[in-house]
């Protein structure tokens, strides 16, 4: 690298410039929540169930007890006692804190222990006799329908299968009608198998409950601590205003740390039995096999086309299965997120999409792992769709997808499924992809590897994403309505605070957010001080996930901040002894039209609004702003990403040899951040598409349960990533972004699948296509993936 | 039972369970968080401290194992407040995101250089590969690595 390439040191508004987080990160100075030590803190660890289905007899805690270490032993009757034993779910259902009456999935919570230290709380795990009668268990999601299924919820009256929605979107008459006309039409089906996002921080808690004061104070591992505040406040009837939640550094998210956890309400239970503070921090198995898990989609897919590849229609039949708790974290009208946005890019004449969601005896979740609430497994499925009808036409999956585009003229695109696309241009996007990938070359070498039996594979995805939830009308989480606060104030020597409803937890929102002021204000990124993650000090807004902080946060902050500059302006008027109206803006300062150095800096302007410099009237004192921001719509980022692998035919390994990834999330307030946060989705997509996969026993047990069988990507399995970007603003949004966080892990899984699949000349095979999976794939009997059953 | 070893240049002597995992030893004992804990398994690399010049995995580690050793952990990369040209290649390549990887990683790329003052790209990736990213995509760790083989006196400091 030359010095050239280095990002500047402190641009002033948006550009490239180094983080300011990352100061305290590489001096190992961090503050996550399992390093914050409280006095007198004691330790929380939970019980387990190893089995995954199995009525509970009786639980004997009383060796345990005896333990000269162990302060408490929580079981599911004490919590029935505090009325605790279950709790509402984020989906109008209900989960249980610690199990009563039986254990529904394989590391269920069934007991909790505070004990003086961490060891401790574990030993004291091992002396807890649990009397287990087993039942019969139900992984397979396409049995949870059949007559005689073992019932998982007969905790809920009347409950006599193990159905929970069916929902649809668009509309099934023209959808038929048109499919009935159409020349081809290609059905696959298709398993976006359970993965989880594994963060490299696991969940964890601490709860330090007041007595005296009544303050209940949390460090959590939370992507939302505003909306856990209010959660703790609805369901165990805790004052609001009595409770803090604090999210400190987070080492990673991804939507697995946007839920309440059972771990996070024993802590709180823990610190109000035993009056002190109680650290719980779960372990990787723990993480992998009980928290959120995503996915786990078993997609029938339809599409309609005329022999000469016009793409007419969309169809799906999905079955989901939500595991043994409906407990995904989404808007509530959408019981299936976001998934009907499986209309991708294209100009349908008809979609419809019907989704049924099941029971079975697997960890509950569905919503997490950058998944924009499921736009990810739309994504995958109308690409793979459209490879699989370029295969049946014979025609170039990259001449198909530019041929039926939403065309740029078309924008505002109101899709199928009533989504309103507001701004693309698809075929720039895809151009420029083709262009740095040398398309044509990469098609003649591989052409020229199949005639000597070497098998190379070239894969295309083009997505369209729906974030930045969203408009309050239509979207809430269990009543909330999801628009987010910001508050700006400018101290008087001109530094600045910006106080964020949403929390960082890697997206360089210190850094991000502080640009935003800075781009609007003048003021230098160095003297903005960014707030967040801490509910005493923060306005309310529902949080980081959904890749929602700057389409929702960044606009709050952006409109706080015109607030600020609109009111600086009247005070720069009255300091100038002129009207308002001669003045003008330029970053930094109000000058009178046409006399550029008769001005006011934003700095000297603070400092009047704090003096005794009598205000025009109708202005109040200090110079601060804020402002809730409902999205009038969402925000629909795009991008083109073509992988080329090359398979290994003796063994069928894969080695993804290029990927590149064009990228449109309008103008990029931090390239520098956006381009990490691409490279990171990308590694997610090799991952899914290669080695993740959380699959089940016939007896329910979690074959996904360590990183020793849960595998992902390390630095080999990843290409250089390379990328590019076209820029096309959301014409709503008030500084025209669109959100990124998400964008590479929903595009990138079904170009390294397609890739693979050109490679070996299959038309489908589920993920995680590992060797052994390729190599199946090629003998013409691919495996079902989410399941160690043949 | 008791434990002498150097920690960061420092002699520490600790009555401690034989179980102790180092991981635990470093972080809960002696406080020194930037030394992470991310699995039970020996994959995921987030606990690389030096032992004795050797970059190892700490939660593989009981901490009587580490008795007379000389340990080094994240904390004393920066000396004399000017920070280790691998932490500024990091800050610089934007080599971390979360930050929760990073302290480990930045041992490993540290250690390479100081073997292989030269590294290509495919021995950065090679030297990470037993540790896991799940932010960045490895390719600004490869870069910040670079960046500090290409700097190896720190130049200016702007963390």
């Amino acid at each position: 690298m030359t010095a050239v390439e280095e990002a500047p040191a402190d641009p002033v508004g948006f550009g490239r410039m180094h983080r300011k987080e990352d100061a305290r990160f590489v001096r190992g100075q961090g503050n996550y929540v399992d390093d914050i030590v409280l006095p007198g803190m004691l330790h929380g660890a939970i019980l387990r169930s190893s089995y995954a289905h199995a009525r509970i007899n009786g639980i004997d805690t009383s060796a345990a007890e005896a333990h000269p270490k162990v302060k408490a032993v929580i079981t599911g009757k004490t919590l029935e006692g505090l009325g605790l034993a279950w709790a509402p779910s984020l989906s109008h259902d209900v989960i249980a804190i610690l199990a009563t009456d039986k254990v529904r999935f394989q590391g269920q919570e069934v007991a909790f222990v505070v004990a003086e230290d961490r060891y401790s709380a574990r030993d004291a795990l091992e002396l807890i006799e649990v009397d287990y009668e087993p039942l019969p268990v139900l992984v397979d999601a396409r049995k949870a329908l059949d007559a005689g299924a073992t019932v998982i919820r007969d905790d809920i009256e009347g409950k006599s299968d193990n159905h929970i929605f069916d929902w649809e979107s668009g509309n099934k008459e023209e959808t038929d009608a048109v499919f009935a006309k159409a020349d081809v039409v290609v059905t696959q089906d298709m398993l976006y198998p359970r993965v989880h996002p594994a963060p490299m921080e696991t969940c964890g808690q601490i709860a330090d409950m007041n007595k005296v004061t009544g303050k209940l104070t949390i460090y959590c591992t939370s992507q939302a601590p505003h909306a856990h505040r209010t959660i703790y406040a609805l369901v165990a009837g805790l004052p609001e205003h009595q409770i803090r939640v604090i999210s400190p550094d987070i080492g990673g998210g991804f939507g697995n740390k946007v839920g309440i956890y059972p771990g996070y309400v024993l802590t709180v239970v823990g610190s109000i039995v035993t009056g002190k503070p109680v650290k719980w921090t779960e372990d990787r198995s723990e993480n992998l096999m009980s928290t959120s898990f995503a996915r786990d989609y078993h997609m029938h897919g339809e599409i309609a086309a005329t022999s000469d590849g016009r793409i007419l229609a969309l169809r799906t039949k999905t079955l989901a299965d939500h595991g043994a708790f409906n407990n995904t974290a989404q808007p509530t009208k959408y019981p299936a997120g976001f998934f009907h946005i499986f209309t991708g890019s294209y100009d349908l004449e008809a979609a419809h999409c019907e989704v049924t969601g099941v029971y079975t005896n697997k960890a509950p979740g569905g919503v997490a792992y950058a998944c924009s609430f499921r736009v990810t497994e739309a994504a995958y499925l109308v690409e793979r769709l459209v490879d699989c009808l370029a295969g049946e036409l014979k025609i170039d999956p990259a001449e198909l997808r530019l041929k039926n585009f939403i065309k740029p003229e078309q924008f505002p695109y109101t899709c199928k499924t009533g989504w309103e696309y507001d701004s693309g241009d698809y075929p720039r996007a895809m151009r420029l992809a083709m262009d740095m990938a040398g398309y044509e070359d990469l098609r003649k070498e591989q052409a020229e590897k199949r005639e000597r039996g070497e098998l190379m594979g070239i894969g295309i995805s083009f997505f369209t994403e729906t974030v930045g939830a969203g408009p309050r009308k239509h979207m809430d989480i269990l009543g909330l309505g999801m628009a987010d606060g910001a508050e700006l104030r400018v101290h008087p020597t001109g530094k600045a605070v910006v106080r964020i409803s949403v929390q960082t937890h890697g997206q360089g929102h210190e850094t991000t957010f502080a640009q935003i002021v800075a781009e609007e204000l003048g003021l230098p990124v160095a003297d903005i001080d960014v707030v967040h993650g801490d509910t005493d000090n923060t306005p309310f807004g529902l949080g980081t996930y959904g890749s929602r902080s700057t389409p929702v946060s960044g606009a709050a902050v952006a409109i706080a901040t015109r607030r600020v500059r609109d009111k600086a302006k009247l005070i720069a008027a009255t300091m100038l002894e002129v009207s308002p109206d001669d003045l003008e803006w330029e970053k930094g300062k109000w000058f009178v039209k046409g006399d550029p150095s008769t001005a006011k800096t934003i700095q000297e302007i603070a400092l009047a609004a704090h003096g005794p410099m009598e205000l025009p009237e109708g202005v109040e004192g200090h110079l601060d702003g804020s402002c809730v921001y409902d999205p009038p719509n969402l925000t629909y980022p795009f991008g083109a990403y073509i992988c080329v692998v090359d398979v290994d035919s003796q063994t069928g390994h894969v080695q993804v040899r290029r990927f590149i990834a064009v990228d449109d999330c309008g103008p990029r307030i931090n390239p520098m951040i956006v381009e990490g946060q691409v490279h990171g989705g990308l590694a997610d997509g090799v991952g899914m598409a290669l080695m993740q996969v959380i699959a089940f026993d016939e007896d329910g047990n979690c074959l996904g349960g360590s990183f020793m069988d849960y595998l992902l990507p390390t630095s080999i399995e990843c290409p250089s990533w390379e990328l590019g970007e076209t820029v096309t603003p959301s014409p709503h949004h008030p500084l025209g972004v669109k959100g990124v966080g998400e964008s590479a892990t929903v595009g990138s899984p079904a170009a390294v699948v397609n890739a693979v699949l050109d490679a070996i000349g299959v038309r489908h095979a589920d993920m995680p296509l590992t060797p052994a999976h390729v190599w199946r794939a090629m003998q013409g009997n691919p495996l079902r993936t989410d399941l160690a059953i043949e | 039972m008791q434990v002498t070893m150097t920690v960061n240049g420092e002699k520490v002597t600790r009555d401690v369970e034989p179980r102790l995992l180092l991981v635990h030893f470093v972080r809960d004992v002696l406080g020194l968080t930037g030394t992470h804990w991310g699995c039970d398994t020996s994959n995921c690399g987030t606990c690389v401290l030096w032992m004795d010049g050797e970059p190892v995995k700490s939660c593989t580690v009981l901490t009587p194992m580490a008795g007379g050793r000389e340990i080094r952990t994240v904390e004393d990369l920066e000396r004399d407040g000017e920070l280790d040209p691998i932490q500024q290649g990091f800050i610089n390549e934007h080599g971390l995101q979360c930050g929760f990887c990073t302290p480990a990683m930045m041992i490993t790329c540290r250690d390479l250089l100081d073997h292989n003052p030269d590294p290509s790209n495919d021995e950065i990736r090679e030297a990470i590969s037993g540790q896991i990213c799940r932010c960045t995509g490895y390719e600004n760790i490869v870069r910040a690595t670079r960046w500090a083989a290409d700097h190896p006196a720190t130049e200016e400091v702007t963390a």
